[in-house]
């Protein structure tokens, strides 16, 4: 055992001169790693932090599970229910005459309050709408909420740029706007709206707020309203109730929650992942672009360690066979220049994270204009030190896979083949 | 007394061009403290031999013995350390790392073997090249020394472990006679002071007649011993 460790020391002692003999080169394999993982840490807190963004104010504007009355929902013809046992061809079924009213909603909202997964459920009427403002008139989408209950979903409070929420409690004919559907229509907190419903009912609120998501598809259309005001602009009774929205303490398990809810309410009940599958689709493809071209660069920084080692080795082939001569067995050889290539990945790969976190914080500071779409002013970019962590141990383990080979092949050299009186 | 080494029935072929037979039936025991000189012309086997009995070559038919072990058949590991604890080496060329001062070259095997603590290895050491007469060039670059001197720096690399043999190929051969001649002192001294085993392939004459025993080989054979 002692032995070995002295023969461990004297194998780095030595790696340690190579390295040290000959700086120039050192450098120049340090410097592909150093850049590799640099550019990883760069792009991997970019990515996921544009990742993160968006998932973030997708979760603050879709909620866990949506449970609504999907009137598109393939149902049994009359055909298929008279015949069941035979072979029924139905072409063109078109969706029956429905409202979009949740029957029994109250009843559900109980049951779900009772379920101790839930964390939020606040039940609500939506409806397309026509926003009249002079001759402006815009499609878009009213919310009869309790607006209580939505901020505890969706923490609107936060999202708040002009009013605050309570005024709309305050004020029942009031209306609380999205921020790019109050710049089109040009208003501003205390204006009035007119609302024209596709019944053709018209009513006129007064803007008592504006909030801003941050996704235009959001800010661009809706507007939150007292429940019953809604309930009265549609000409519904109080039961009417047509979507209801739940917030789970753990929302990764929403794809099973909603699926049982659905059965058991009979209603449609969609989870987040499955409402914002292109979002994260997006998600998925910038990981893959992420890794890919950092284990490119990678790579190439391997191949340049696998350079270096196999020139340091063709050189030294008589150090080698004397070493060998003396005593010296395949490993310690091999061990030499493993250490060399690992100290090279190690040293290159920390200077890397130092690298990688200069450019982070760099590109973190740049201003960026999000446009219509998401509102951002500067890159959202990702400090997580598991990150940091994945790029040394990647950094490492692609040296150490580099230096493996020409290592093996120093381990193989014969030394009577060199040694032999030329 | 049994001898240091003992090589018995030692036969090996090369393959490439083709099958050659290179030793044949070679048997040889070399006492301890003998100055032996391995002489022949070119290409009668003298170096494979060398290679054989230095337990480098593990390619042969026969078996091998040195300091009552039994060498043939063992691993590459554990040849490695054998040769480390009981053989030295010195060769035409010096083959000191350039990267290292002369003591630390000195230093290398001893460190290898790691039975004594680095600073009695350097006080060793530095006897070796006091004996060698280099001892006042151990913090220089081996670079910087001649040739003569680089070679005698081997020999007390050779010498560190306090080897039961010391073999050379042709270990003068790159010398001009004057350095050929301190380094023939050397040995002798070795042999007859401190009763070192020495076995070296030569082609200098002068160098082989000198010894205590002339082994002469022609055509993988043994012809005079």
């Amino acid at each position: 055992m002692v032995a070995r460790f002295t023969s461990l020391k004297l194998s780095l002692s030595i790696a340690r001169v190579h390295l040290f003999s000959k700086p120039k080169q050192t450098i120049i394999a340090m410097l592909g790693v150093t850049f590799g993982i640099g550019m990883f840490i760069a792009l991997i807190g970019l990515m996921t932090g544009l990742n993160d963004f968006t998932e973030e104010i997708t979760m603050t504007s879709s909620p866990d599970i949506h449970i609504y009355h999907d009137i598109t929902e393939k149902r049994v013809s009359i055909l298929e229910a008279v015949n069941p046992q035979g072979i029924n061809v139905v072409h063109h079924q078109k969706p029956k005459n429905e409202t979009a009213k949740l029957r029994g909603a109250a009843r559900m909202v109980e049951v779900l309050r009772q379920d101790a997964r839930i964390y939020g459920v606040a039940p609500m009427i939506t409806s397309q709408v026509f926003y009249n403002y002079g001759p402006a008139q815009l499609n878009g989408q009213i919310q009869g909420v309790e607006i209580l209950e939505e901020d505890k979903l969706f923490d609107l409070k936060a999202k708040m740029k002009d009013g605050r929420l309570e005024d709309l409690l305050a004020f029942h004919e009031g209306i609380i706007m999205g921020s790019g559907l109050a710049r089109k229509l040009n208003i501003k907190k205390g204006d009035r709206v007119v609302i024209t419903t596709p019944q053709g009912f018209t009513r006129t609120l007064k803007v008592v707020g504006i909030f801003q998501i941050g996704i235009g598809a959001v800010d661009n259309v809706r507007s939150y309203a007292n429940m019953s005001m809604v309930q009265t602009i549609l000409q519904q009774d109080k039961s009417y109730i047509t979507d209801i929205n739940i917030k789970l303490k753990d929302r990764h398990t929403s794809k099973t929650v909603a699926k049982e809810l659905q059965t058991k309410f009979v209603y449609k009940a969609e989870d987040w992942e499955t409402a914002n599958a292109t979002f994260l689709t997006g998600v998925t493809i910038r990981n893959i672009i992420t890794y890919a071209v950092s284990f490119t660069l990678l790579v190439v920084a391997g191949f340049g360690i696998y350079n270096i080692l196999n020139m340091t080795i063709y050189n030294k082939m008589k150090d080698i066979a004397i070493l060998k001569a003396m005593g010296f067995a395949g490993m310690d050889v091999r061990s030499i220049f493993m250490i060399q290539s690992l100290v090279i990945g190690l040293l290159g790969g920390l200077l890397g994270l130092l690298v990688g976190f200069t450019l982070s914080s760099l590109i973190a500071q740049a201003p960026f204009d999000g446009g219509d779409v998401i509102s951002l002013d500067h890159f959202p970019v990702n400090f997580k030190l598991k990150y940091y962590i994945t790029g040394i141990v990647f950094g490492v383990s692609t040296t150490a896979i580099a230096g493996y080979m020409p290592s093996r092949k120093a381990a193989k050299i014969d030394p009577i083949e060199i040694l032999r009186g030329q | 007394m049994n001898p240091v080494l003992h090589a018995k029935n030692i036969t090996k072929y090369f393959y490439d061009p083709e099958k050659f037979q290179v030793l044949k039936n070679i048997e040889l025991k070399v006492e301890r403290g003998q100055f032996l000189s391995l002489v022949g012309k070119s290409g009668c086997g003298k170096s494979t031999l060398m290679y054989v009995l230095s337990t480098m070559d593990t390619d042969y038919e026969g078996e091998l013995q040195i300091a009552n072990e039994l060498l043939t058949g063992k691993s590459q590991n554990a040849l490695a350390k054998f040769r480390n604890r009981h053989i030295g080496f010195v060769f035409q060329f010096h083959y000191l790392l350039p990267e290292f001062t002369v003591l630390q070259n000195v230093m290398i095997p001893a460190l290898k073997l790691g039975e004594l603590t680095t600073a009695e290895i350097e006080h060793r050491a530095m006897e070796k090249l006091g004996l060698l007469g280099v001892a006042e060039h151990a913090r220089k670059k081996t670079n910087k020394l001649s040739g003569g001197q680089q070679q005698r720096v081997a020999i007390a690399r050779a010498l560190i472990n306090n080897p039961d043999i010391l073999m050379g190929d042709e270990p003068t051969g790159n010398l001009d006679s004057h350095n050929s001649g301190i380094v023939f002192e050397i040995f002798r001294e070795l042999t007859t002071v401190h009763k070192q085993t020495i076995i070296a392939v030569t082609h200098d004459e002068e160098f082989a007649r000198r010894t205590d025993r002339v082994v002469e080989m022609s055509d993988g054979q043994i012809i005079t011993s």
